[in-house]
């Protein structure tokens, strides 16, 4: 028989099968269970709940400690599909003042999974956003009627004054790419959108706690994982003290009503930015809450722009307020002597074909009467000697790039490092530029526009206030910034470190006497005050329409408690709107307020509007 | 010749195979622990005895089941022997009954409800089957190798199974498959396993790579190719082993492999057509050529090894039908999800997915006894039935998982000792038919939560919840333990 021994011998075929498959099950476990860690953690995000507990966020105060911006609370309306079953919807829509066929529409979204991804029908799920606190309290006593719906307590933004919109900026919910850059964040969360939201937004929000609850697989919450031994408390958001004076920032966006432009004013011996206006401005309190998408969108479509800071983000010709700088710069370069070099200025400076008009002054003059005139003539001379000096540089070239490195070390062309998100550079031409557009064939007649701060200079307002702080610290500065101080924490020593110009302090005393002539018999003599000693410098920018107002100015000239810069769109000389405006708010800033002759001024002036076609209304 | 004995028989408890019982009774403690952790309420908590829960029930279950299987022990086995056709036939008019009788559960109509207890006869209907097998087997001059004899013995295989497809439990249907592992053990074959194994690889190569191009010819299915590469393959092989004509193997791998190549450089370069005809026609050419050999050389190994390669080209070409007209349409979801064609992880992937996450958390240690969160919060779905091995998964761990599975290899190679011991025929086919199905529990049970086998539904012996089937396991065990028990009375036949 072929058989017996054969056949006997399969049992040891039928034990070995079994053998391989527990071998194979118990390697495949050994992988599932030993060597990743994977299943582990989709085990945890399937079961547990991580309920986050949404710390309150920062306050922020102004200098003086007047609160700007706090925490109000609203209320989220929540609805579980599956418990509001039978609920009188037309009883719920009258409660909370809307139409029935919102109601649908709304409940069609919320079980609309591609609109809302994770929806089940066991969790609560958000009906209507931001209650107000009086929409709440009238709902409140009826919700006992409305079986699966529920209250959800968050906190929104509340802004004191209407005021400072652009520094202080706005909250709003975080998209895609804020999630994606940083993983606290999760989608529904809020961020600072603009402003000092936006740039201190680690310091303002906080950290968020959670609490760990276990959750099936319908969603149903089954209670707290460990009794809550893994729960995190939140850690409150800091508080921020601003270093705005927010009266006298109430009172620059009162100046600058029915007006484009802006003002900065900062206090020279710290960079403390004081005031920080652009106009046309909007009322923060638009943008809190259900209205905030509305408002932003109708904000982002206005022509004028409201939404831009233009004191940081706006790049324009600084005009004459430049010619300080100039003229500095020409001091520390031996090209002019304070006392010693005068040059003719009949009514322009005229270079061949060339003329850089000049209204009527005295000729030929030195520097102090020549800021304090403000002459075209006398700069473009200095401009026209340093470039041409070929006993110093050996090319126009090297003598540009002479110039631009005291440009640059004055804060122009470059960002000034503002707390503020959406600074701009501004814009200093240097060697290779010119090189580029003229073809290697320039000299200082070419680029003469740029002495008078025309041409291709191009600076934001906080540059030109900071210039100013500049002048009034005689040769140094602080880097601007908005924060004076965060609760437990100090602020970046950055904004402690005093810059040096290259030009040396004894010749800023110069610019110092030019501009103080400005004001006691030149062209700001609008800006003379009686109380304190004022220094100033006008600015009359071409534009392509109607020149630009500009004023630079710090004030005491002894030991300067605050340097301004007032631009103003189209409005003219620089005496007509900067000036007057500038010396308004110095009177403010310093003496806490205005005289009732001054109050009558700036009522004027806020009732002045410049007709910008028929873009302003 | 067996040895007459002719001593007195030893007493009922002497004789029972301890071993065995301790291992099911092991197992039935585990089990109802199992249970407990997997219906437990994180928010309730549980009285494990409360007969409303399923612990509680499982309670009752066990209890009956010890019942039952002391009654068994109890009667005289060869009454149940002599039984055998008429249990048999009853069970076969119940399988044909149920599905008029019964209410649709989950799309199964297995289910007959009595009172307020629902049972499930195909359950029952395995123990019968093999009494069945085992009864014809032992008859007097039965020969697997007659052709006459084997096709009986797999009628009375195929009877039940198909009247339980009809139920549309296909899941229990499958488990009379394993009665052919007894089939190999009492003579069957092994070439015919093979077959079975070729089938099954061409199934899976087949439905697996039949959306993939070969060689970028987008006319050319990759995975037709390759099945039909697999059978020339497979040919060659069993050439190779029952013959010596090595001439011949070398002819057809030589004719076959220049075929391809060229076919499928033509098809690429030149004009693109289907390659996996011109593999049709070598196959269908080296079965007429062992055929033709068969009859020159009067060789009949050529004729069967043409067979097989004719076998495995049906074989295939029925593969795709059976895909689409035979199985039910959640069948071939998870046949695609477990081969890989399809990622849903929210449909039918979402279970073996789960299954795997809970068991893969489960780390060395487990969570510990009732800590486990995927079971106990509903993440697996039919987390104490069919997918209670998730539960020893997560909160036991891979130690916990190791202990079940020693346990179940333990029972079974205990099995095959018992059924290598028994004097009579009758009883070593019914021991074989009893450890085969349940190898084929564990092996599919286990296999599906941990991703290895196709989501088939299948209780794991004496862990899932159920009546039925826990009566079921105790009544298949206990009656071979009850012929272990008379394996030493005197022989009636030699």
């Amino acid at each position: 028989m072929r058989g017996k021994y054969e056949l006997d011998n399969r049992k040891y075929v039928i034990g070995g099968i079994a053998i391989g498959i527990i071998l194979i099950y118990l390697v495949r476990l050994f992988t599932l269970q030993l060597l990743s860690e994977d299943y582990k953690r989709n085990a945890d995000s399937n079961a547990f709940m991580r309920r986050i507990q949404y710390p309150a966020r920062g306050a922020i105060s102004d200098r003086n400690g007047k609160l700007l911006v706090y925490n109000q609370p609203a209320y989220d309306l929540m609805v579980v599909m599956v418990e509001q079953r039978g609920v009188d919807t037309l009883d719920l829509c009258q409660s909370l003042g809307i139409g029935v066929d919102w109601y649908e529409r709304r409940m069609n979204e919320i079980k609309d999974p591609i609109r809302n991804p994770g929806y089940s029908p066991y969790t609560q799920q958000l009906f209507m956003s931001q209650l107000s606190t009086e929409e709440f309290s009238r709902f409140q006593e009826k919700l006992f009627l409305f079986p699966g719906f529920y209250i959800q307590k968050r906190s929104i933004r509340q802004y004191s004054y209407p005021y400072a919109a652009h520094i202080l900026g706005d909250v709003g919910e975080v998209g895609p790419s804020d999630i994606e850059r940083d993983e606290y964040y999760r989608s529904g969360d809020y961020i600072g959108k603009l402003g000092v939201e936006r740039a201190y937004e680690t310091q303002l929000r906080g950290e968020k706690g959670s609490e760990i609850l276990l959750r099936d697989a319908r969603g149903r919450i089954k209670g707290r994982y460990q009794d809550g031994k893994y729960d995190v408390a939140p850690v409150p958001g800091k508080n921020l003290t601003l270093t705005l004076d927010i009266r006298l920032q109430a009172l620059g966006e009162r100046l600058m009503k029915g007006k484009i432009g802006s003002i900065v004013a900062i206090e020279p011996e710290t960079g403390e930015v004081l005031c920080m206006v652009s106009s046309p401005t909007y009322d923060p309190r638009q943008m809190v809450g259900r209205q905030r998408g509305k408002s932003h969108a109708r904000l982002s479509a206005d022509p004028m722009k409201p939404l831009l800071n233009r004191a940081i983000s706006g790049r324009y010709p600084p005009g004459s307020t430049f010619k300080t700088s100039q003229g500095l710069t020409f001091l520390q370069e031996g090209i002019i002597s304070p006392t010693g070099t005068s040059y003719p200025c009949t009514h322009g400076f005229h270079f061949g074909r060339l003329t850089v008009g000049c209204h009527a002054h005295p000729s030929p003059l030195t520097l102090v009467p020549a800021i304090a005139t403000s002459c075209n003539g006398y700069f473009c001379w200095g401009l026209y000697h340093m470039l041409s000096n070929r006993k110093k540089y050996s090319t126009v070239q090297e003598a540009m790039t002479r110039w631009k490195d005291y440009m640059v070390s004055m804060g122009f062309g470059y960002r000034l490092g503002i707390d503020l998100p959406g600074e701009d550079r501004g814009m200093i031409p240097n060697a290779a530029y010119y090189d580029k557009a003229y073809r290697r064939s320039w000299n200082g007649v070419t680029v003469i526009s740029i002495a008078i701060g025309q041409g291709e200079v191009g600076l934001t307002p906080l540059q030109i206030a900071n210039l100013g702080a500049t002048i009034a610290n005689r040769g140094y500065y602080v880097t601007p910034h908005v924060v004076k101080g965060i609760q437990g924490e100090q602020i970046d020593t950055a904004f402690l470190v005093k810059h040096r110009t290259m030009v040396s302090p004894s010749n800023y005393e110069w610019a110092v006497q030019g501009m103080r002539a400005a004001v006691t018999g030149g062209t700001c003599r609008a800006a003379n005050s009686a109380m304190y000693e004022v220094c100033g410098k006008t600015g009359t920018a071409e534009n392509r329409g109607h020149d630009h107002s500009v004023f630079m100015g710090f004030a005491p000239k002894d030991n300067p408690k605050i340097a301004i810069a007032v631009y103003v769109e189209n409005g003219g000389f620089g005496a007509v709107y900067g000036v007057p405006i500038g010396a308004l708010m110095m009177e403010q800033y310093i003496n806490g307020g205005l005289s009732d002759a001054s109050e009558a001024r700036a009522r004027e002036f806020e009732e002045r509007t410049i007709n910008y076609g028929n873009q302003i209304r | 010749m067996a040895t007459r004995y002719d001593r007195k028989q030893p007493g009922l408890l002497r004789s029972l195979d301890w071993p065995t019982v301790v291992i099911y009774l092991v197992l039935l403690v585990l089990g109802w622990m199992t249970i407990c952790g997997a219906s437990y309420d994180f928010e309730h908590g549980l009285d494990f005895f409360d007969f409303s829960t399923r612990s509680g029930m499982q309670v009752v279950w066990i209890s009956t089941s010890l019942l039952i299987g002391s009654v068994i022990l109890m009667t005289d086995d060869r009454l149940i022997e002599s039984l055998s056709y008429i249990i048999y036939l009853a069970f076969l008019v119940l399988l044909f009954v149920t599905p008029f009788l019964a209410h649709d559960i989950k799309g199964s109509m297995s289910w007959i409800k009595i009172g307020s207890f629902s049972i499930q006869p195909a359950e029952f209907a395995k123990f019968a089957t093999a009494l069945c097998v085992a009864k014809v087997m032992s008859g007097y001059g039965f020969d697997i190798r007659h052709w006459k004899d084997f096709a009986i013995s797999v009628l009375i295989i195929l009877l039940p199974m198909g009247l339980i497809v009809l139920q549309k439990e296909t899941g229990s249907a499958l488990v009379y498959v394993s009665f052919f592992l007894m089939l190999y053990r009492e003579g069957m074959p092994g070439s015919l396993l093979f077959c079975a194994v070729s089938a099954v690889v061409y199934f899976v190569v087949g439905i697996r790579l039949a959306e993939e191009p070969l060689w970028g010819i987008a006319e050319t299915s990759l995975g037709e190719t390759a099945v039909l590469l697999l059978i020339q393959c497979f040919t060659v092989g069993m050439l190779w082993v029952y013959t010596s004509a090595r001439d011949v193997i070398w002819r057809i791998a030589g004719v076959t492999t220049a075929l391809f190549l060229c076919s499928a450089a033509f098809a690429r370069y030149l004009v693109p057509v289907n390659v996996a005809w011109v593999l049709w026609g070598a196959c269908s050419a080296t079965v007429v050529y062992l055929f033709y050999l068969a009859l020159r050389n009067r060789l009949v190994r050529y004729f069967y090894i043409g067979v097989f390669a004719l076998a495995s080209m049906a074989a295939y070409s029925s593969a795709n039908f059976v895909m689409e007209n035979v199985l039910q349409p959640h069948q071939q979801k998870r046949i695609q999800v477990l081969l890989g064609l399809r990622d849903d992880p929210r449909g039918a992937g979402y279970n073996v997915l789960q299954a795997k996450i809970a068991i893969g958390s489960g780390g060395l240690e487990g969570k510990g006894f009732l800590n486990g969160t995927q079971t106990k919060l509903k993440y697996v779905p039919e987390q104490d039935t069919d997918f209670i091995f998730c539960t020893v998964g997560e909160e036991e761990g891979f130690l916990g998982c190791a202990v079940v599975l020693f346990l179940f290899l333990a029972l079974i190679l205990r099995l095959i000792y018992l059924a290598e011991r028994q004097q009579y025929r009758f009883g070593r086919v019914y021991g074989y038919c009893v450890l085969s199905i349940f190898l084929f529990h564990v092996f599919i049970n286990v296999g599906m939560v941990l991703g290895l086998t196709p989501v088939i539904g299948i209780p794991l012996p004496f862990f899932s919840y159920g009546g039925s089937s826990l009566w079921g396991f105790t009544i298949l065990l206990f009656i071979f333990l009850r012929i272990d028990i008379g394996r030493n009375r005197l022989q009636r036949k030699s």
